[in-house]
């Protein structure tokens, strides 16, 4: 086995082997995912209960209401507000409606809910919605229309998007390939940070532990990064895959379980990253070709920035965590100038992903320091159109090639620094590292 | 036949020239110190011998052949000063590592840790973590990996800092050992007493430059300052003589430094013809330690890293 690959072996097999490794790998998302199933479960079954008395002497509402588990209306007759008040005190309802009989449907008509204590956001909404349904029904049959009419009347015009080459451009599509876009971006912009501060922490350990200098007595500073970055690049592509299972399987399982609230999570998943990426995984199986996204291309293109991303990040991480020292703060000082083109690169690509076409978004995904977050967004508009080939293949060749500059930079200062003690260096030192001899 | 051959090495840092032309041979075999003062250039030397530094100008014969890391490597054993391991790893699974590094295959790793740990008492240790070993037992663990490959050439930066003198004397029975077998040790050190007691040979440095090299009998003969120490059965009364002068008196000893022209014969025949009995009479030679202090004394070493340098 090569020196690199042993290396590699031992970064992956000691975090892999480590008990917070199977903690946050499997645990984490369990978690999360049974947190939001909670938050869901307790947005669906609002556990509130009312039942109000409706005294509708105006007869607008009785027989066309309807009642639910949460909101049960009685109709009731010959009351006044004072009885009514009097039976909710008394707990027999829980509010009451007096609709005086002067009421009109096509006015603007006032209607009182006097309820015990307050009602709750969501079934005051239901309240609301229940109750202008009715009147909108009746006022539609005060003009002698029907309800098929009206819906008839609403059909909305079969309207179709396509761009000039006749390729078809549907809100299905531009919505999936926002989503896809903005994932596949942040998953790497995640993935940057996570993995390249735990390469910039594992050259720390050395250098506080003492044992580089023995270890490269052995091997070669060079093949020692390499190993490490490759080695944590392993244990990252593991527990993303890890993820990935977990969110299939749970995204499966999740309405054979629970079938409401399938149908809730379905709605609200936007709003959840690792759910969305499930579902998109899911769905990439399933989805027809009408609907032209690419998959094996998007795939494709994911895993090369992923890893190019990662490679050109975590060489200057390793660089970074070879000339600090013990103090965790020299680090977070020395790290801004690595931490600011991601940073940058997330806020590129949330433009670019509106806008793939529009130079800042052509331009981030050229650059190599922001490509890998950037060009993802915009591959998912489709590459032929939105982005021409000439373009992707330039940004993966200066990506490659950003790689070996960074390389050699970090390969260089990190030959220097790891043998370092004592003062933290400046990058104005680091660069002269950089190219003096060793 | 020399293991080792360093011709005329530099290597200048931006502030200090860390070695500044040195050159001297290691026989094989032999049991060698490097002596210097903190900050001499002794670390720069041994890295530039072990292939983690360059050398700006000179070259590094190793073995007959010019030296080249790569294929190199594994003919060495160092143990720098700044040495660790990696904490949260098991102790066999940590040696077995390394040596996987040096180019070993992982069963004739296993089976020599084995023997190593069975001789040096640490069979235990092998599923114990690296955080719970005392100072001592790590530096042991340290000794052991740096030999385990059995090198050619075994470099010890300072290897006895931290263990108490039985563990110290293990490790020297074992550094005698590999000597026997064959291997070469360098020892870096300021210690001198351990020098001289285990070095064959030594090399002083100061100032990245070398400014003495030869046997630690050698040594001490050059740096002699004609004194020696005479006993007697009684206590004689008022000596003098144009022959030796008389720096210090005890009872019935005496310690005489020669004048220049005369030798311990007529010291002996001075006592002698006034029928003073001597019962014991020897050279005193200085220790290295004197030897040392009085070469680096007076040379700023101390504030070396902020001297100018004239390249």
């Amino acid at each position: 086995m090569s020196k690199t690959a042993l290396i590699a072996r031992r970064e992956f097999l000691t975090r892999v082997q480590k008990r917070t490794f199977l903690l946050t790998t499997i645990l984490l998302p369990l978690l999360f995912f049974g947190l939001y199933a909670l938050i869901i479960y307790f947005s669906v079954s609002s556990g509130e209960k009312y039942n109000i008395a409706v005294a509708d002497d105006a007869n607008i509402f009785k027989g066309n209401i309807e009642n639910d588990d949460n909101v049960h209306f009685t109709f009731v007759s010959n009351e006044t507000p004072q009885t009514l008040k009097q039976q909710v005190e008394n707990n027999k309802y829980d509010g009451y409606a007096f609709i005086p009989s002067n009421t009109k449907v096509l006015d603007k008509p006032k209607i009182d809910i006097v309820t015990r204590k307050s009602v709750g956001l969501i079934s005051r909404d239901k309240i609301e919605d229940k109750l202008n349904a009715a009147l909108e029904q009746q006022r539609l049959l005060a003009f002698n229309i029907s309800k098929s009419q009206l819906d008839s009347a609403k059909k909305e015009g079969n309207i179709q998007f396509s761009t000039i080459e006749g390729k078809n451009d549907s809100g299905k599509e531009a919505g999936l390939s926002y989503a896809i876009g903005y994932i596949a971006g942040f998953l790497i912009y995640i993935v940057l940070f996570i993995y390249g501060t735990m390469v910039m922490r594992g050259v720390m350990e050395e250098k506080v532990n003492r044992i580089a200098e023995v270890i490269i007595s052995s091997v070669k500073p060079f093949q020692l990064m390499l190993g490490k970055i490759l080695g944590i690049g392993a244990v990252g592509l593991v527990q993303f895959i890890i993820w990935i299972a977990i969110g299939v399987i749970l995204t499966l399982l999740m309405p054979l379980i629970y079938p409401p609230l399938a149908e809730a999570m379905h709605s609200a998943s936007s709003q959840n990253q690792a759910m969305q990426s499930a579902e998109v995984i899911k769905n990439s199986g399933v989805i027809d070709n009408s609907i032209g996204i690419n998959f094996p291309l998007i795939i494709g293109c994911f895993l090369f920035y992923f890893l190019g991303g990662y490679f050109l990040y975590s060489s200057l991480f390793a660089c970074v965590g070879s000339a600090v020292n013990e103090d965790p703060q020299d680090a977070q000082s020395l790290m801004l100038p690595v931490t600011m083109p991601i940073i940058f690169g997330i806020v590129i690509m949330t433009k670019a992903v509106n806008d793939p076409a529009s130079n800042l978004a052509v331009f981030g995904s050229l650059f190599p320091l922001f490509s890998p977050i950037v060009m993802m967004a915009r591959i998912a508009h489709g590459v032929g159109d939105v982005v021409p080939v000439w373009q992707l293949l330039t940004s993966m060749a200066l990506l490659i090639l950003g790689f070996l500059c960074t390389a050699w930079f970090a390969a260089k200062v990190y030959h220097t620094g790891i043998l370092m003690y004592g003062k933290k260096p400046t990058w104005k030192e680091m660069w002269k590292w950089a190219w003096r001899r060793s | 036949m020399n293991i080792l051959e360093l011709h005329g090495l530099k290597k200048y840092f931006a502030t200090q020239k860390a070695v500044d032309d040195i050159s001297f041979n290691i026989a094989k075999g032999s049991i060698f110190g490097l002596l210097g003062p903190n900050g001499a250039g002794k670390t720069t030397l041994l890295r530039m011998i072990t292939g983690i530094f360059f050398p700006d100008e000179g070259e590094v014969i190793l073995d007959g052949k010019k030296f080249d890391p790569l294929r190199d490597i594994v003919k060495i054993g160092y143990m720098p000063e700044e040495r660790g391991l990696y904490k949260k790893m098991k102790i066999g699974d940590q040696a077995v590592y390394l040596a996987q590094l040096k180019g070993l295959s992982r069963n004739e790793a296993v089976q020599k840790i084995k023997s190593w740990f069975e001789r040096l008492e640490m069979q235990s240790w092998w599923s114990k973590k690296v955080e719970d070993l005392s100072k001592g037992m790590s530096q042991k663990l340290q000794f052991v990996t740096t030999v385990l490959h059995e090198p050619k050439l075994i470099i010890l930066d300072e290897p006895f800092s931290g263990l108490d003198p039985v563990n110290a004397n293990l490790i020297k029975d074992e550094i005698y050992n590999l000597a026997q077998k064959g291997s070469t040790i360098i020892f870096s050190t300021h210690r001198m007493e351990q020098v001289e007691e285990i070095c064959d040979h030594i090399v002083l440095v100061n100032l990245g430059r070398k400014i003495l090299d030869g046997s630690v009998q050698q040594v001490k003969n050059d740096f002699k300052e004609h004194k020696f120490s005479v006993q007697f059965s009684g206590t004689p009364s008022d000596i003098d003589s144009f022959v030796f002068k008389v720096i210090d008196k005890q009872n019935n000893k005496v310690i005489v430094k020669i004048n220049e022209g005369f030798g311990s014969n007529d010291v002996l025949k001075y006592f002698i013809d006034r029928q003073i009995n001597i019962e014991a009479f020897n050279e005193i030679l200085p220790s290295l330690n004197e030897i040392f202090i009085k070469q680096v004394e007076g040379t700023k070493a101390a504030t070396r890293s902020f001297q100018k340098i004239e390249a």
